[in-house]
This record gives structure tokens, sequence and C-alpha cells, in this order.
């Protein structure tokens, strides 16, 4: 991948930067023009601890100027995310009170609306902004495991194992999702649609990345994720009908049926054996794993209102 | 003093109101008598008899009403 296109001043001031580590970094603005601007930066400074871009040199993950960029962005983002969130429900943390409050979320849902109405070019433009996360699709929780209890360690790892495929290349969620794209002639490299991704897309994969990259923020990681397997499955089943519906080829609506049995089995991994013990265990994280609970179905919700906009949809 | 704990580490699980995880099965036989293969460490199994998807557990339990859950 190379780097995308810039969406403002910062972007392309940060960019430039980026090109000529390792040469000095020139010091860069201080602010974004707008939010797509921020995201967009933001999200190119993560990935370089992803997979990082062809035109940079891998030196750029640890140049000074670029992590003091990517600071200030995430304090940014971290602040948003958390003038959203009303704050624990509960006191503590029950696996069955977290599973009880996905269930009664009622945001806008993308899939049902793809199970019946959605014509094929808005389903793939669905799929192109979702494209951003499914091609590297559990990659952000994998930066938790070092810095989780024992528990909440092999628990973690047990349900990962699955996600990349349960040691067979082929059945790894992330490469699922790229050969139903090449199948349905979508572009499958990482990154392949990041310069149309929105900006709810962009604070959608920066929140996962923040939450991955922080120690600090291991509670939220394991939340959000809990939240995303618990949110899955029924979605999943409709995503697939609609995928049937509209003619798409085998490979795609399979990663969706995929999805309707692993993410059965994994929201009760993540709600139980890996939040479950994480909170008894180091307890300081049982708000953290509420605020990324929340924080996901409500990045969710915020995008799936901005795919029904364009589209000029009443969901 | 004590050591580095021993965990419980249950193979079946049952999940309240939802499925029974099962850990390093590689066969599973339905109620028809058919059997299926299973290719991941942890697989959730149906007890409320209305997934689409029986023996496996596909979410559906979580669309019943609170008394009529397993
Ligand atoms: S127990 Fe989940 S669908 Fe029946």
């Amino acid at each position: 991948m190379i780097l995308p296109k810039p969406r403002g001043e910062l972007s392309a001031a940060l960019f430039e930067a980026l090109r000529s580590v390792p040469e000095r970094t020139p010091p860069l603005p201080q602010f974004a023009d707008d939010a797509a601007d921020a995201a967009l930066s933001l999200w190119v400074l993560h990935e370089l601890s992803y997979r990082g871009f062809e035109d940079v040199d891998d030196e750029a993950e640890w140049d000074l100027v670029a992590l003091g960029v990517r600071r200030t962005l995430e304090r940014e983002l971290e602040q948003r995310l958390r003038d959203r969130w009303p704050g624990n429900p509960a006191g503590g943390y029950d696996p069955d009170e977290l599973l009880a409050f996905v269930e009664a979320d009622d945001g806008p849902s993308l899939s049902s609306y793809i199970q019946k109405k959605a014509t094929r070019e808005e389903t793939l433009e669905l799929l192109r902004q979702r494209s951003v996360y499914h091609l590297k699709e559990a990659d952000p929780s994998a930066w938790t495991v070092p810095r989780l209890p024992v528990r909440a360690q092999a628990a973690l790892v047990e349900l990962q194992f699955d996600e990349y495929g349960d040691g067979d290349p082929n059945r790894l969620h992330s490469h699922l999702f790229a050969r139903g794209l090449d199948a349905e002639g979508l572009r499958s490299e990482r990154g392949a649609y990041i310069d149309e991704a929105t900006p709810e897309t962009l604070e959608m994969n920066n929140a996962m990345s923040l939450f991955g990259l922080h120690r600090r923020l291991r509670g939220a990681a394991m939340g959000h994720l809990a939240a995303f397997e618990a949110s899955s499955s029924l979605p999943s089943r409709k995503m697939a009908q609609g995928l049937e519906r509209l003619g798409f080829n085998d490979q795609l609506v399979g990663y969706y049926t995929e999805h309707v049995e692993a993410d059965a089995v994994h929201e009760q991994l993540a709600a139980r054996d890996i939040c479950g013990t994480l909170a008894e265990d180091d307890p300081g994280q049982a708000d953290g794993i509420w605020f990324g609970a929340f924080t996901c179905l409500d990045l969710e919700a915020r995008f799936a209102r901005s795919m029904f906009e364009r589209w000029g949809s009443q969901e | 003093m004590s050591g580095p704990p021993q965990h419980d580490h249950p193979d079946v699980v049952l999940c309240p109101g939802g499925p029974v995880l099962v850990r390093g099965a590689h066969t599973v036989q339905d109620a028809d008598g058919q059997v299926h293969e299973v290719r991941r460490p942890v697989v959730a199994l149906c007890r409320c008899a209305k997934s689409a998807r029986l023996p496996f557990c596909d979410g559906t339990h979580k669309l019943l009403p609170e008394g009529a859950r397993p």
C-alpha cells in the first residue's frame, strides 16, 4: 500500500514528512482542517504499526515528530469518545449485563437494510467501507495479548486462533474477505479503498487501534471486542441473506455465514472468559470494558446513520 | 503461601440463556443422526432448538423472550 491522498493541510504536511524519514522531519501544522483531515492522519500514523507503506521508511513508526502528532490526535479522539460515554451503567462488570446491553441496542441497522432493501450499488459501497476493517480483521485486538492477566490472555488467544483461521491460512477471516472481494471484481489489498473511507469509517478504525495500541486502554479494547462479537452473529446472517438476494458470489456470502457460527462462540468467550476474568483479575479495568463496549455500538450507529444519509434512506 | 493458581478450564460450559460451549470436539452428531465436522477449537451448540444452523448456535436465542430461553 502507498500513502493515501491527503485530505487537508495536516495530512498533506504529515505525508510529506513521512516520506522524508529518515531525513529530519520538518515541524508540522498544529491543527487539522477538519474531522476527515484529522482522522486520515491518525489512520496513517497507526498503519505504520501494522504493515506500513511502500513509500514510507519503516523507521517512521518511531519518528518523534510523527509520534507527537499521533499522540495529539489520539488525545483528541479519546476525549471525543469519552464525552459521548454516559458511564458504567452497572458499577463493576457482569457478562450477562454486557450481553443484555448489546441486545438492547436499537441503533440503525445496516444489515437489515442490506437483507431486504439495498441496491447492489449501495451494498458495494458498504463493502468498500467495511473493507478498511475487514482486511485487517482481528489485528487491533492482537496488540492486547501481552497486556492481560493469565485467564483473559488464554481466552483471547483461543478466540483469536479462530479469527486467524485455526492454523489454516485459507480460513483466516481477513483472507476470506479478501477472496470474496476479489471474486466480485473488487480490490482486495489492504487499504485498497482508503481514499473513499468516510470520516466515520476512519474514526471507527482509529478507535480500535487506539484501544489496542495503548496498554492503559486494555479494558476498552476487550470491551470493544465483546460488543463487536455480540453484535455480529444475527447481523451476519442478514448480510449473507442480502448478498444472496443480490446475487453476490459464494465466497463473500461464505465470509458472513462463517461469522454467524464463529461469533456465536466468540461473543460468549469475549463477554465471559475474556472480559469477565479481566474484570476479576484486574478490577481497575471494569469501567474501561464498558467504555469500549459503548464506543463500539456508538461508532457503528454513527457509521450506519452516515451511510443512510448518503443513500437518502429514511431508515 | 500459595503459588500460581490452578485455574478451572471446563470442556463443556452452559451459557445462561444461550448455547453450550464445547471445547476440543472434532465432530458433532445432530438430532437426525447427521454428523457435522467441527473446525474451531470451541464450538457453540444450540440449546434453544431455534437455530437455523442446528446443531450450532446462530444467535437466534437472543430473539426469544426471556422466559423461553434455555
Ligand atoms: S442457543 Fe443460540 S440459537 Fe439456540
